[in-house]
């Protein structure tokens, strides 16, 4: 059964990840985005952490996307990228070695490690529990353990507000800049093949 | 443990999603874009972090996954902020017209 779940789960999470980059829309990509969030809460339910499940949807499906998709909205960035030309010469192909690389690593490890492949001592915090159990152990830890990283985390939050304060802050004698003059003009080599001016 | 080959299909499963997300950050120029792929990424760690808690029998996995969740959450309000300010000066901008370093 959890063989089953988790073969569904990561064919959509795979799917997802693919659909986020691909889309020529952000917003399918932002909704490819929830699928793939989405199908990770359910492996977290498989995993047994269903605090984390429901924290996941919460937050990430119901604040982040949406947080996401209303600045999307807000901006009128929906119109479709052309995703054909390639402005950098061989940054795709660049890129794709690097993240086959880093997957590659990963796999490689885990191919050659099999089940010793990951190690240390077991329970060294507190065993995982079952059920309902969860959710206590997970508090009991974070005001005990983790107190310090707590206490951190709330002054982390204030200061992501503040910021977010101080950078939508809009100036009261704000003008939209006159399109600068490029590097090209300044004398630097031309970095893009194309002189379309993205979206609008 | 009888679950062990499970266990390691997670891991490898969170490394390609790791993988994707790097890929696209590297690639798309939409900055909307870039910040979903990171958040791709975060999941990908995340997920990592609930299968080792499980393999290891141990709770401080799904601990720092919450920790995760905040900064991950505080990366989105600060980008999607820099967004907008960036959009109001330069409506339409991607992550080549930025490349000045300056307004």
């Amino acid at each position: 059964m959890e063989t089953a779940v988790f073969a569904v789960c990561a064919v959509i999470v795979i799917l997802g990840g693919l659909g986020v980059i691909f889309s020529r829309n952000p917003v399918h990509s932002a909704l490819s985005l929830v699928a793939t969030l989405f199908a990770i809460a359910v492996l977290f339910l498989n995993l047994g952490a269903q605090l984390l499940a429901a924290v996941q949807v919460i937050v990430y499906t119901g604040a982040i996307v949406v947080l996401i998709l209303f600045v999307m909205m807000l901006l009128g960035v929906d119109t479709d990228e052309d995703l054909d030309v390639e402005p950098l010469v061989g940054q795709r192909a660049f890129a794709a070695i690097i993240a086959l690389g880093v997957v590659g690593a990963v796999l490689a490890v885990l191919i050659v490690g099999g089940h010793d492949a990951v190690t240390g001592a077991r329970s060294v915090t507190a065993a995982v529990a079952d059920g309902y159990e969860n959710v206590y152990q997970l508090g009991r830890q974070l005001f005990t353990t983790y107190v310090f990283a707590l206490e951190v985390t709330a002054g982390l939050l204030t200061i992501a507000v503040v910021g977010a304060v101080v950078l939508s802050h809009r100036p009261k004698d704000l003008q939209p800049l006159p399109e600068p003059e490029s590097m090209t003009e300044q004398g630097d080599e031309p970095l893009t093949v194309t002189t379309e001016e993205g979206g609008h | 443990m009888d679950t062990s080959n499970l266990d390691i299909a997670y891991l490898a499963l969170s490394a390609i999603l790791f993988g994707l997300g790097g890929f696209g950050l590297l690639v798309r120029r939409n900055p909307l874009v870039m910040i979903m792929c990171v958040e791709l990424m975060l999941n990908a760690v995340n997920l990592t972090f609930v299968t080792f808690g499980r393999m290891l029998d141990d709770i401080s996995g799904q601990v720092i996954v919450f920790f995760v969740l905040v900064v991950a959450a505080a990366e989105v309000v600060v980008g999607l902020g820099l967004v907008v300010a960036m959009a109001r000066r330069r409506p339409g901008a991607t992550a080549d017209d930025l490349r000045l370093l300056r307004g």
